[in-house]
């Protein structure tokens, strides 16, 4: 399958092919266009140019109903009127004469849905009866019975609690192995994203940042955007003269793999800064608060020229004193040229 | 240093009164106030269109309808209540929808269009009418030279009733359909269902309630109207009064039985609705939901 827009308002020149029996996450945050970019393999919105292929298979000008995809909406959008039985049914009951399953099949086919979903027994409650997670599961139910090509979620675990969000993780995973079928979902939760996906497709403002495996965006993320939007960071900003990379009075030593000289940022996680021993920061910093964790200390600290604090934990026998000075170890850094909407370089691992 | 101390006013405890909560005096007040006035002014009027009906027996206010002018208004009543109210059924679900499930330029000109009826004069909108098709009006000469009379005939009452009663089925679904959106109808398109079976499976039983409620009260408008229906009709006998119009006519005939006779078929008709309405709004309160109460 594959996707190929130009100009639509909300997504720009975004190209992506996704492999049969992927599990993919589209990432971002709101407003990235990503839930655009699920409605247009939908068939619900059409790109103003650029094409959707399926199985190399032209499916632009393909109309929704005839597209075989099995969505599950943000709110489930299941039919309130209906019971969860003739939710499921919907899809094969709609069919034209020639292709409706016969009154037994669908019954049987619906029997066999549900306790696929485990909702055996339930079929005759209607949606308002139901729990957030179990509607998720019907809407999930309702969109396999159509038997679609590919299985497009939009924000899937959006509505419901934390807990009943991790268990929904883990199940939706398991449904993937054993469907085996292409399946596409949107979050705004890099934790879903990373947990859940073969690959995870980062989207910002429209544009596609990065596409890679949940390894290949913590390790080597491709911008700014992806290492700030996957996991924590911290950007500092630098200055490239000579190959060296300078922040405020000191070097760093980070290869800046030929980058030009001039205003740049190095951007580390909150795991790869450490207190160092007496004499081998790469960077200084003053305690300004400590707080007793189960392991050791978490200490808040301001860094020398920066005007953000960030936390670091230590084990308790390195512990500094409250207003005291520090030296820091950078274990791990990237560096990418200060302009946001230059061309990114990829800067390879830093030190 | 700024103390709070509570203490009960005596050993049986103290009562607290909230802000919102009046007097008793001031309570009973406007509830007397209230009730009084809907005596007087609703239910005594209704009592007495009762009570003239039969005041010189059954027999007489049967008779009132054997006259044959009589059936004849009811029928056209009827008549025009089966024309009109289809026509604002499906103007009502068109605009409904469009309104609710597209933006398009000219839409708020068009909700407040929906509106004008409730804010024009019906005698004002049955002129209207008279200065288009009458015999000096703008299409008159053409009309009648074709032989089509639309003023003083069925047509104008019928226009003129859809004129008055047109909000009412759009104003029901509007706010229902915005609040629904169209996410469950797009889920039935993913599911292989057309738009029409969308629109039969999905759509109308999530708004049929609402539909109903706004045919209801339609249909009550559209046989009880007066004012427009008045102008355009001519009040022939037998032929252009509808019930509304026959019952002024007996009025003024001093033929109380009769007037008020036919008068009890009305106020039947809005008892009837009235139950209806009441029933549809606490059994189906939920389905109703999305509508801001305006009647």
């Amino acid at each position: 399958m594959e996707q190929d827009f130009g100009a639509f308002p909300a997504l720009r020149d975004v190209s992506l092919d996704i492999q049969p029996g992927e599990l993919v996450a589209l990432l971002g945050p709101s407003g990235s266009g990503k839930t655009t970019l699920l409605r247009v393999i939908a068939g619900l919105n059409s790109p103003d140019r650029g094409r959707v292929l399926f199985d190399g298979e032209n499916a632009t000008n393909l109309p929704v109903q005839d597209r075989h995809v099995g969505m599950v909406f943000q709110n489930y959008a299941l039919f309130k009127h209906m019971t969860v039985a003739d939710n499921i049914a919907y899809g094969l009951r709609v069919r034209p004469r020639r292709t409706r399953p016969s009154r037994a099949a669908i019954k049987a086919r619906v029997a066999e849905l549900l306790q696929f979903v485990q909702l055996d027994g339930l079929g005759g409650r209607y949606p308002a009866q139901l729990s957030g997670g179990q509607r998720q599961r019907v809407a999930l139910a309702r969109a396999l019975a159509i038997e679609p090509r590919v299985l497009l979620l939009d924000e899937p675990f959006g509505a419901l609690d934390a807990r009943v969000r991790k268990d929904l993780r883990r199940w939706l995973r398991d449904i993937h192995k054993q469907t085996g079928l292409t399946t596409v979902f949107v979050t705004h939760d890099q934790d879903e994203a990373m947990e859940l996906a073969d690959r995870v497709v980062v989207l910002n403002e429209g544009r596609i940042e990065q596409i890679g495996t949940p390894e290949e965006l913590y390790d080597r993320p491709a911008s700014p955007f992806v290492i700030s939007f996957v996991g924590e960071a911290v950007a500092l900003p630098v200055t490239i003269a000579d190959g060296h990379v300078r922040f405020g009075g000191r070097e760093l030593h980070i290869d800046t793999h030929g980058l030009r000289s001039g205003p740049a940022r190095v951007f580390f996680r909150p795991a790869d800064i450490a207190v160092a021993a007496e004499g081998n920061g790469d960077l200084e910093g003053r305690v300004e608060s400590l707080r007793r964790t189960p392991a050791g200390v978490r200490a808040t600290i301001a860094i020398d020229g920066y005007d953000q604090t960030l936390e670091i934990d230590s084990p308790l026998e390195r512990s500094a004193s409250l207003g005291g000075r520090v030296p820091l170890s950078l274990a791990k850094a990237r560096i990418f040229p200060a302009d946001e909407n230059g061309e990114y370089v990829d800067a390879g691992d830093g030190i | 240093m700024f103390e709070i101390a509570i203490a009960p006013a005596d050993d049986r405890g103290a009562k607290f009164r909230p802000v919102t909560q009046d007097s008793p005096l001031a309570r009973y007040a406007l509830i007397v106030t209230a009730v009084l006035f809907l005596a007087l002014f609703l239910l005594a009027p209704l009592a007495i269109v009762f009570v003239e009906a039969f005041s010189k027996g059954i027999a007489p206010f049967l008779a009132a309808f054997d006259d044959p002018d009589a059936l004849a208004a009811i029928r056209l009543t009827l008549l025009v209540a089966a024309l009109a109210v289809p026509a604002n059924l499906v103007f009502g679900l068109a605009a409904s929808w469009s309104i609710a499930k597209f933006s398009f330029p000219g839409k708020s000109i068009l909700v407040t269009l929906i509106d004008l009826p409730f804010s024009v004069s019906p005698v004002v909108a049955g002129l209207v009418y008279v200065l288009v098709f009458g015999g000096q009006g703008l299409f008159g000469p053409w009309l009648a030279a074709h032989g089509v009379q639309i003023i003083f005939a069925v047509p104008g009452i019928v226009l003129a009733t859809i004129f008055v009663t047109f909000p009412f089925v759009a104003r029901e679904l509007i706010p229902l359909m915005q609040e629904q959106g169209k996410v469950e109808e797009e889920a039935a398109l993913t599911l292989g269902a057309s738009g029409f079976k969308t629109f039969l499976t999905v759509t109308l039983p999530n708004i049929k309630w609402g539909l109903l409620y706004g045919v209801l009260l339609c249909n009550a408008r559209a046989m009880g109207e007066f004012g427009a229906v008045s102008v355009v009709s001519g009040h022939i006998r037998g032929l252009t009064n509808t019930i509304p119009l026959q019952v002024e006519i007996l009025y003024n005939e001093y033929n109380n039985v009769a007037a008020f006779a036919l008068a009890v078929l009305l106020a039947g008709l809005a008892l009837v609705t009235l139950g209806l309405k009441t029933f549809l709004e606490w059994r189906h309160a939920d389905a109703l939901a999305g509508r801001a109460r305006r009647h």
